[in-house]
């Protein structure tokens, strides 16, 4: 009855048991992330709505090839991810620690290209609140539009934060060779969180970016 | 109904170990999760879900007597019309910070977090919960954000009702808005991970033969929960991001000023509040279907109907939050079809007070502590569930809205039905938690008391509202005294009926009656087949379930009859 010997939980049955556990409450965290993100993006559909021609205009000073490369990073990295958790059911430690520093790469460089993006709205005046001017004229509904775009995109850089983290730690585990075919703990829970941070920008790119372009 | 088999027969038993020898040379008796071990370290790290149950028991008692605290300010204050006692700032405080603590303090942890953690695993037959150090971590998010709040309380309050609504806290409230917000934030992911842990623990740590149709309907009630902690709670998150994110940094999410829509506000805190009225009375609904059955002896009539309505609920009370918004300026059709809704979600809270009434019908019924509480409940959750239709009536809601009526419908509901569910749980399993008995005298007579005293509180209110009395003055004309008199009048009476249960429930705890496994004679694993109190992974061995939930002896007299003439023995 000692607490931790091995893999299995003192309050398990069986391995099986505990897999099951942990992979349906990974899933019910993400049913939880969905609501949570689902609030703001009700927020923008509704001001979207209701001001169309504002939320055009500022959506067009948005630098789409910023966002697009972006994507493509964290397309990647999704795939690298996928990769990661091929390697841990093979019980390859060295290929699933090169894989988990792989998706740890592009997620940092996503957040690099995040941060240049944040850096050009400080320099244009686009950061809401009292100093927000858009073209030259303070104020306006543009303004709600970058308080959505900032916590939206904000959130979403918060999530990989976390994210990164966890792959840093995992990484880790992986070379010391905590990891095999049968008991890979947190690295299947963890890659179903990392795409769907990623899901979370394939929604938020086309919404922010994208919709209502005119250029 | 003799049978030859056992209800309940199990697998062979493990052999449990001895504890190392205690002082005196001897082996320590370590036969139950208190004794297993000693020391504040033990506790506040443990991830026993039965010391976890009890570490929150004691801070939801301490926010319970705090947010009570208040209330009795308040009372004092509306006894007399003028505003003597304290000024209309100092007011708004009182009925804010009764509300926060009350409502995200006490009320949506009290029976999940304390009962719930305690007997969710008990009830099916596991050892634990299915992520013991979740569970802990839960505990602690929640002390902290209740601090966290507290330390606004303190430090200057905070004004603008429990209910933040913007843009008055993100723009014009010199109060400690973003300090209490932040406390309910924090605690709110202490919700979500207990949600989080029921869903897992009920769809994967079943015992054999606990199929879903065996579960006790707490289970049921607790399971439903889980799934509202985990779709609302997210949700109140957001909306408290965006309010502070607007107070600091001037985004007009909500502000109309800065091109906000003060109304989005309202949608996205009461698309969590309103069903977190049910976070609440769902698993007091869980406790009174537990008490009904044990002390009526009979199994509950309709289960599956009371089972499913629980999901019901779970499901309906995410559709209807527009019913806070009536007079917002929110579309009329939304509102017509919120009130529609709002009726709709009514049915299975009235399929589930007509079947525990049923259940009543000709059970042997014992008029024990947890059973007065539970009568009570059922009279009290009556009025508060039909004045709910009241106010989900447009044209009534708006001659309302805003008044007494609406505070005394609440309370009837969260006060004479969670809290009386509370309580009754509280005694029913008490001998469970601590192995000793209550005082069943005094007991009865402080349950008798809440009852005088919460009516008294609150009956009149309804009267004050229905009259034209607004919530939330420190003043009011003196047409009213009597009927406010009265409340402030009950208010002490119920504060008493509160304070008696503390007093001789703590004394219990060193001298109170040892009790046995099942001194209630009740059916149910947690009674049946553990010890009171249970051994730190509750069985000894892992239980076998045969039969249904609530299978008493006499559940069905004439189909064991027809069983007799049939001549079948087995
Ligand atoms: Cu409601």
């Amino acid at each position: 009855m000692s607490e931790h010997s091995g893999p299995l939980a003192h309050h398990f049955d069986d391995l099986e048991q505990q897999h099951e556990a942990a992979e349906l409450g990974t899933w019910a965290l993400l049913v939880t992330e969905v609501l949570f993100f689902g609030g703001l993006f009700a927020g923008y559909a509704v001001y979207r709505h209701q001001y169309p021609a504002a939320f055009a205009r500022a959506s067009d000073s948005l630098n789409v090839q910023m966002g697009g490369w972006n994507t493509a990073i964290l397309l990647g990295s999704s795939v690298s991810m996928v990769l990661a958790v091929h390697a841990a059911r093979l019980g390859k430690s060295r290929a699933l620690g090169l894989w988990l520093l792989a998706t740890i790469a592009l997620g940092s460089a996503f957040l690099g290209v995040k941060y240049f993006e944040y850096e050009h709205k400080w320099h244009d005046h686009l950061i809401p609140g009292p100093n927000f001017q858009f073209q030259g004229v303070p104020g306006g509904h543009e303004q709600l539009f970058f308080g959505f775009y900032f916590a939206m995109t904000g959130m979403h850089a918060f999530h990989m934060l976390i994210g990164l983290g966890l792959l840093v730690w995992l990484s880790r585990r992986a070379f010391r060779g905590d990891f095999s075919a049968q008991h890979h703990p947190w690295i299947e829970m963890v890659g179903l969180y990392w795409h769907f941070v990623d899901l979370v920008w394939i929604f938020l790119f086309p919404l922010l970016y994208l919709i209502g372009r005119h250029a | 109904m003799s049978s030859s088999s056992p209800p309940l027969a199990g697998v062979p038993p493990r052999a449990v170990p001895a504890g190392p020898p205690g002082p005196t040379g001897k082996p320590a008796i370590k036969d139950n999760y208190l004794n297993a071990d000693y020391g504040w370290k033990s506790w506040l790290f443990t991830v026993d879900h039965k010391r976890i149950a009890i570490l929150y028991l004691l801070s939801v008692t301490f926010f319970f007597f705090v947010g009570g605290a208040f209330a009795v300010l308040m009372r004092l204050e509306l006894a007399t019309p003028e505003g003597d006692l304290v000024q209309a700032e100092t007011y708004n405080k009182l009925f804010t910070m009764h509300g926060v603590m009350m409502v995200f303090f006490f009320l949506l942890p009290s029976v999940p977090a304390v009962l719930g953690n305690f007997l969710v695993p008990l009830m099916i037959g596991a050892k634990d919960l299915a992520f013991p150090r979740l569970n802990l971590l839960s505990w602690y998010i929640y002390t902290i954000g209740g601090l966290f709040s507290l330390f606004a309380v303190v430090s200057g309050g905070v004004d603008t009702g429990w209910t933040f609504y913007a843009p008055y806290s993100s723009t014009y409230s010199n109060t400690h808005v973003i300090a209490t917000a932040l406390g309910v934030f924090i605690s709110g992911f202490s919700s979500i991970l207990t949600g989080l842990n029921f869903l897992v623990t009920i769809h994967k740590m079943r015992a054999p033969g606990m199929t879903w149709f065996r579960l006790p309907l707490f289970i049921w009630a607790h399971y439903a929960t889980s799934i509202i902690m985990l779709l609302g709670t997210p949700v109140i998150a957001i909306t408290i991001v965006l309010l502070a994110l607007e107070r600091l940094f001037q985004i007009g999410f909500f502000d109309a000023k800065l091109g906000g829509d003060p109304v989005l506000f309202q949608h996205l805190f009461w698309f969590y509040s309103h069903p977190a009225v049910y976070i609440m009375i769902l698993p007091a609904m869980g406790v009174i279907s537990e008490i009904i059955a044990a002390f009526s002896k009979k199994r509950i009539f309709g289960y599956s109907f009371v089972a499913f309505s629980s999901l019901a609920i779970a499901i309906l009370g995410f559709l209807v939050w527009g019913h806070h918004m009536f007079v917002s300026g929110q579309s009329v059709y939304a509102g017509l079809i919120f009130s529609f809704l709002s009726m709709v979600v009514a049915v299975p809270s009235a399929v589930k007070t007509f079947n525990w009434t049923a259940t009543l019908f000709k059970g042997s019924i014992q008029l024990d502590t947890p059973m007065l509480y539970a009568l009570g409940f059922l009279g009290l959750f009556t009025i508060g569930g039909l004045t709910g239709l009241y106010l989900a009536t447009l044209a009534v809601d708006v001659h309302v809205h805003d008044t007494y009526f609406v505070v005394a419908h609440f309370h009837y509901v969260m006060v004479g039905g969670v809290v009386m569910a509370y309580l009754g749980g509280l005694h029913y399993w008490w001998p469970k938690m601590f192995g000793r008995m209550y005082p069943e005298f005094l007991a009865r007579i402080a349950a008798v008391v809440v009852f005088v005293g919460f009516n008294l509180t609150f009956f009149p209110q309804f009267l004050v509202g229905y009259q034209g009395m607004p919530r939330r003055y420190h003043e009011y004309v003196e047409e009213f005294q009597v009927l406010n008199v009265l409340s402030s009048a009950g208010a002490s009476i119920l504060g008493l009926g509160y304070l008696l249960p503390m007093i001789y429930l703590t004394w219990s705890l060193y001298y109170g009656r040892k009790v046995g496994p099942n001194p209630w004679g009740a059916k149910g694993l947690e009674w049946e087949q553990a010890g009171s109190p249970p051994t730190t992974f509750n069985f000894e061995r892992t239980p076998l379930v045969t039969e249904e939930a609530y299978a008493y002896p006499d559940a069905r007299p004439q189909i064991t009859a027809r069983a007799g003439h049939g001549g079948r023995h087995e």
